[in-house]
């Protein structure tokens, strides 16, 4: 699975770690990420990510 | 500078940098000021602080007005350096203040500051009630870091917008009425060019957050305040412009270098042509100017073009920090062209071309020649 990096802040989302914080399961892939999921650093939504 | 009074409860407490020329990597021609804002209710409010070597001046500010003992909460928009150099003294004449800030700001100030202060931690809708007035809180992350949040009071429909709206600019005035609009316009949007332009989703996130507030007064954390209700709606017309990136098809920035001139001339051969379609240029000479003198030239241009010769079978530095910083700006929409003159190999124009593209610019046919057009 692969990381994608937020193009505003830099923070890189890690399918295998999640993010536990907002309800997350690791082993979530980007893409199955809900639509409302935003950069738990910065709040950009899913379309500001790209393929690290 | 003394304290300045925006109505009979609220004032200026912060301090004029005029000398400041240099802002980590920003030239700022005019200087700058860093603001910090009093307001007086039944209970207190400090709103943000000044940079370091200007705490005496803030606290001197400070007590202008008041016993700085008798501050109640000390308000942290941004955890950058220039905001929160003084709060450490803030906190320390009035220990008893909580620090209000977002989980962000938090984060920050406890890895410049003390993790010990007493934080107390709000996200966009929190209220503070002064008594008699009313502190609302709205998060603006990534304008310009994620920590970013405004701070608004409700009764007086004055926003202290921190970085959002202000200007590097060392006026006698803190008032935009007072400068000049059309100066204090010209400053936000280099401003924004140099500080802000990565983040136009977020700014249009934070124009959407403010748009249920009355904005009587935007009061920023750098140059002058804005109070003038035609004024306002034209500075947050042009924020939406900027964040959307709305460019000009007839304005094209030429940015360039040159060693024996002929760069130079393939400059002014590209400004011929675009003026000969009607399209209005800059010329943006790096021998003369900060390559951040650039930024805010090209905000609005739709076509942006980059010359140097080749040097060393590469670009020259200038126009190589010109590129890594348009690059980290990120503009978008643009048309970008390379251009160069070379003796032999002819690296320069390619290299251009790559980091534009990087830049996710369109490219038009880039214009060379051999030692002289």
């Amino acid at each position: 699975m692969e990381k994608y990096e937020c193009t505003l802040c830099g923070y890189v989302y890690d399918p295998e770690a999640g993010d536990p914080d907002n309800g997350v399961a690791p082993g979530t892939a980007f893409a199955d990420l809900p639509e409302d999921w935003v950069c738990p650093l910065c709040g950009a939504g899913k379309d500001a990510f790209e393929v690290a | 500078m003394p304290a300045v009074q925006l109505n009979d409860h609220v004032y200026w407490v912060g301090a004029v940098d005029a000398d400041v020329r240099e802002f980590h990597g920003y030239q700022v021609p005019y200087g700058t000021t860093y603001n910090a804002y009093l307001v007086l209710g039944e209970k207190i409010a400090l709103i943000d602080s000044v940079k370091a070597p200007f705490t005496k001046v803030m606290m001197e500010n400070i007590a202008q007005v008041i016993d700085p003992a008798k501050i109640d909460y000390i308000v942290s928009n941004h955890v950058e350096p220039d905001h929160s150099g003084a709060l450490a003294a803030a906190v320390a004449a009035a220990p008893n203040a909580p620090v209000i800030t977002t989980a962000n700001g938090k984060k920050g100030l406890s890895v410049y500051y003390s993790p010990d202060w007493n934080y107390q931690v709000v996200k966009t809708g929190d209220t503070l009630s002064l008594g008699n007035y009313t502190l609302q809180f709205v998060a603006t992350p990534m304008v310009h870091w994620p920590d970013n949040m405004v701070t608004y009071l409700q009764e007086d429909g004055i926003l202290f917008s921190n970085d959002a709206f202000g200007q590097h600019q060392a006026t006698v005035s803190r008032f935009a009425d007072e400068v000049g609009a059309k100066t204090s316009l010209e400053r936000a949007r280099d401003y924004y060019a140099n500080i802000v332009m990565p983040f136009g989703t977020q700014v249009n996130a934070a124009l959407k957050a403010l748009g249920g507030l009355t904005l009587n007064t935007i009061a920023p954390s750098h140059g002058v305040i804005w109070r003038t209700p035609d004024v306002i709606s034209a500075l947050l017309a042009k924020y939406a412009d900027w964040a959307n990136n709305r460019v000009r098809d007839d304005l094209a920035v030429i940015v360039f270098d040159t060693m024996w001139g002929s760069t130079e001339m393939l400059a002014h051969r590209l400004k011929d042509e675009f003026e000969a379609q009607g399209v209005e240029v800059r010329l943006i000479d790096l021998r003369e100017n900060h390559i951040s003198r650039a930024m805010d030239a090209l905000l609005e241009a739709k076509y942006i073009c980059v010359g140097s010769p080749t040097l060393n079978r590469s670009v020259m530095p200038s126009v190589a920090a010109f590129l890594c910083y348009l690059k980290g700006l990120a503009p978008k929409g643009r048309i970008g062209q390379a251009f160069g003159s070379h003796g032999w190999s002819g690296e320069a124009t390619g290299y251009i071309e790559q980091m534009l593209t990087e830049a996710k610019f369109e490219l038009r046919e880039k214009l060379v020649c051999v030692y002289r057009p």
